[in-house]
């Protein structure tokens, strides 16, 4: 069996969101991790190696120093890095990115594609149901559990309240949620032979059945205006209501005012 | 000449740091508080085979380098003290000998389930006699048909009583010399747990590293296999002091690790304590102790980094680990000291880790060699 798990480079949001003049993300000024979604989508595919022996290959794009996190992958198990990185991929949003990857997973044979749900930079989900779009494979998306069954995969899918059981037959595309799992820890001797790994890297011309009009920032339907922080909250006000028909008039009375009601 | 670790030693220090600080920080008071030896952390080590950092993947190790074992210790004392020698006591001072001197047998029956994170592994030499002047040590091994027959006791051992293996150094003769004077001979021995025989005594109550198990071994009659001796007959004293020499650095890393522990805490605890109407952080006199005590801390660093890439690239190195562990010993006393002063009543809580970091780097002036013994090391190699 062979998975391919697809991973994004990350900035580490705990430290903070630090952002350019011109309001757009400033990478270079923060620390990366592997998104944690990605992670726990890889933690999966390795758990499926552990009991199977599949083979677990995992592709990333960006910019060379995102081959980091395929190290870091290969350091926890997986089997082989990719990274496609080429200078006329740059700028891609969700459509060009998914465009790209899926350009660059027809080249290799696979049973399953992994992907996290989402990027916990740009946040749109939306990379890994485009990728099954393009190679129009079934997707089963927010996965809370993933099982291997023959020929087929068995995953539950997370919805607000509940959950859904859904079998697809594999070749297939899952997007992973972080809650699915808790990945493991790299090895130190797989720090070393990851760093001693060979990692495939693809550029452009190595990209299956694409058109240049669906790549980097010029084949990007959407372009950013502006990335901001999560607007901090006020401190909120403190009341005590003696009765609670004083409390409920007090929030009415409030709502009203701000129109919200 | 580059002082930049490389990007694999980069990251290993990450997998270090991020393991101390989700596994071992949470659980560092209570190991403290209640003398509890932390065996749950141990096995997540061992699963990920922080016990054989530095040994050959063909004896069951990670097959890293000793930098790469020392950032190991270095991270995990920085929240955990007790956490810290436990790694390396296990690793340097009874895998390595093992890995130095041991057989092609002894090593695959010792050292792969020691790498492996199978077996954990403790070693003996001071006994109540016999501490600075190791030359004192009393316990006796003689041969008698296919095996040798332990008598005496070692005291102070880390480790004790949850290690299964035990390297020791008992007596094997006693040598008369041209002018008449007696000289003992020493040999290394692997010793299991569990042969009968071999008993622990008292566990003993410490300043700190409170969770290290600290126990006293009793051999009486304790037979083992003829095979167990390690390395040559009567080289025993040769290679408990080389394999101290290694055990050193280890330590010095610890030292380094609580160093740094404790200075990370006073910075974060000196930015939010406002006094006379301004954080403490805003005094000179708070700038000016931090600034001294990150240049103690960055030149124990080099010390001890240099002792082990020493250790990685030459036969001898005693006198670079002894300069580590000496200065990062006195780094640590001295930082800790300071770093509780700084914080001042609440330094001296047991709920702000500095009060136990102090009291954990003291015994690192102690144990494998007291700084005095470091001193007559350096000095001794000045002077020859």
């Amino acid at each position: 069996m062979k998975i391919v798990v697809c991973v994004k480079q990350v900035p580490d949001t705990k430290g903070g969101v630090k952002f350019k003049p011109d309001g757009t993300l400033d990478r270079a000024a923060m620390l990366t991790i592997m998104n944690p979604d990605d992670k726990a989508g890889l933690e999966a595919a390795l758990r499926i190696k552990d009991e199977t022996g599949a083979e677990v290959t995992v592709v990333t794009m960006g910019l060379p120093k995102a081959e980091e996190v395929l190290r870091e992958a290969m350091a926890m198990g997986a089997d082989k890095g990719i990274l496609v990185t080429d200078r006329v991929l740059g700028g891609a949003d969700t459509w060009a990115t998914s465009t790209t990857i899926a350009g660059a997973l027809r080249n290799i044979d696979y049973d399953l594609i992994i992907t996290g749900r989402q990027a916990i930079d740009g946040d749109t989900a939306q990379v890994g149901p485009q990728i099954a779009e393009h190679l129009d494979l079934p997707l089963i998306s927010y996965a809370q559990d993933i099982k291997v069954e023959g020929d087929s995969v068995i995953v539950q899918r997370q919805y607000d309240d509940r959950y859904h059981v859904l079998k697809a037959k594999m070749p297939c595309v899952i997007t992973a949620l972080s809650e699915l799992n808790e990945p493991r820890y790299m090895t130190p001797g797989g720090i070393f032979d990851a760093y001693d790994a060979e990692i495939t890297t693809w550029g452009r011309k190595d990209l299956k059945d694409v058109d240049d009009s669906n790549l980097g920032l010029a084949g990007s339907p959407t372009q950013i205006a502006k990335a901001s922080d999560k607007v901090r909250k006020g401190k909120g006000v403190m009341m005590t209501a003696e009765t609670a028909e004083e409390g409920v008039e007090y929030i009415m009375d409030k709502l009203l005012t701000k129109h919200v009601i | 000449m580059d002082f930049t670790l490389s990007k694999k030693h980069e990251m290993a220090r990450q997998l270090f740091k991020e393991f101390a600080e989700n596994e071992v920080k949470p659980l560092a008071q209570e190991v403290d508080e209640t003398e509890h030896f932390p065996e749950e952390t141990v096995a997540k080590m061992q699963k990920l085979g922080f016990m054989g950092i530095p040994v050959p993947k063909e004896y069951g190790g990670q097959g890293c380098d000793p930098l790469t074992y020392i950032m190991c210790v270095e991270e995990l004392s920085k929240v955990c003290g007790t956490t810290g020698v436990i790694v390396s006591a296990h690793t340097s001072l009874c895998a390595d000998p093992i890995l130095t001197y041991g057989t092609e047998e002894q090593k695959q029956k010792y050292l792969v389930p020691l790498a492996k994170g199978e077996k954990l592994g403790a070693f003996g030499l001071t006994e109540p006699g016999a501490g600075t002047d190791a030359q004192g040590v009393q316990t006796k091994a003689v041969l008698d048909g296919d095996e040798w027959v332990l008598n005496g006791s070692k005291c102070f051992i880390t480790n004790g009583s949850y290690a299964d293996y035990y390297i020791i150094i008992a007596i094997t003769s006693v040598d008369t010399d041209a002018r008449g004077r007696k000289k003992k001979k020493f040999s290394a021995f692997i010793v299991e747990k569990g042969t009968p025989g071999f008993t622990f005594g008292t566990k003993e109550k410490k300043m700190g590293i409170r969770g290290s198990a600290t126990y006293e071994l009793i051999f009486q009659d304790c037979r083992i296999p003829k095979e167990n001796l390690l390395g040559p007959m009567g080289k025993g004293f040769a290679i408990a002091m080389h394999t101290l020499d290694g055990g050193r650095i280890g330590i010095a890393a610890q030292a380094l690790g609580i160093a740094e522990g404790a200075l990370d805490a006073t910075i974060a605890y000196v930015k939010e304590r406002k006094q006379f109407g301004r954080a403490i952080a805003a005094q000179q006199n708070t700038q000016f102790q931090l600034a001294n005590m990150a240049t103690q801390v960055e030149a124990a660093k080099l010390l001890v980094y240099k002792a082990a890439m020493a250790k990685a690239t030459q036969r001898v190195y005693s006198v670079e680990a002894a300069k580590a562990k000496l200065f990062a010993a006195e780094t640590a006393m001295d930082v800790t000291t300071k770093c509780v002063q700084l914080l001042g009543g609440y330094g001296y809580i047991r709920e702000y880790d500095v009060e136990r970091m102090m009291r954990d780097a003291k015994i690192t002036e102690i144990y494998e060699g007291t700084s005095e013994v470091q001193r007559m090391v350096i000095s001794g190699n000045l002077l020859k």
